[in-house]
């Protein structure tokens, strides 16, 4: 049986308009499509990863323009739809002024006392 | 003897990570362990056969008295000291993209399905982003 892998995400819009999305978020989607057992944790700035509606479109340096800009809402749906459950931090998502309806639908709240339960529920823990 | 696995993202000269890694490999190798390194990212860049050894004109020193190090050569190094127990993947779209294609003799290009594998038949992996 695949072991069960938990990625925290906590560096937020770390070159994700270079890279077009975040790149551990794209790596856990390859993981998964590999087969790999994989859940993701959003906690810090990362929870704004699960904000609907964020729109980084529009920049354009001189003549050449951002064509494609990250939505990591879309790929956070995306992964989700893959089956990878995503929890939210959810006093990091409070602290930050985030209506929990504005978050993308799927995500799962985790207080930060429920962190050790989680954790032990899961083979390895990977903190990015 | 176990078999460890690490994902690195930083690239050279940029944090002090980059020092703590390769110690933590030469540690797991000079122990008698298999390491298998999975370089993501910026990390791709540690093995880049272009690196060049610089002198020092604060120090007044020259190429061969500064002894300059370079990621390439610690992880030449681990290659040529620890035969058969290091295994190295470059990341090879984070290596396109960053024009990072010239490396040293041992790393191979690789994806995420290496790295994948290398997790699940590891005893433990560590992982050590960017932050």
């Amino acid at each position: 049986m695949a072991k069960r892998i938990l990625g925290i995400v906590e560096t937020a819009y770390r070159a994700t308009v270079e890279e077009q999305d975040d790149t551990v978020l794209w790596l856990h989607h390859m993981l998964k499509n590999n087969g790999m057992d994989v859940s993701l944790l959003l906690r810090g700035n990362a929870v704004n990863y699960a904000v609907r509606g964020q729109d980084p479109g529009g920049l354009r340096f001189g003549d050449l323009g951002v064509e494609h800009a990250p939505a990591l809402d879309h790929d956070l749906a995306a992964l989700i739809e893959r089956g990878v459950p995503v929890y939210v931090v959810d006093e990091d998502r409070q602290e930050r002024g985030i209506p929990a309806t504005r978050l993308v639908d799927g995500t799962r709240p985790v207080t930060r006392r429920e962190l050790p339960s989680l954790f032990e529920t899961f083979d390895q823990v990977w903190h990015w | 003897m176990a078999t460890i696995t690490l994902a690195l993202m930083d690239p050279p000269y940029e944090t002090e990570t980059t020092t703590t890694a390769f110690r933590i490999i030469d540690a797991a190798l000079r122990a008698g362990h298999h390491v298998k390194v999975f370089a993501y990212e910026g990390a791709v860049n540690l093995t880049m056969a272009e690196q060049a050894p610089h002198a020092n004109p604060v120090k007044g020193t020259s190429v061969e008295e500064e002894q300059h190090p370079t990621t390439k050569d610690w992880a030449a190094a681990l290659f040529r000291t620890y035969p058969g127990r290091i295994e190295w993947v470059n990341c090879g779209l984070c290596v396109d993209e960053r024009g990072a294609g010239n490396w040293i003799e041992g790393p191979v290009r690789g994806s995420p399905k290496e790295f994948a594998a290398w997790v699940e038949a590891s005893d433990n992996t560590l992982v050590i982003p960017a932050k």
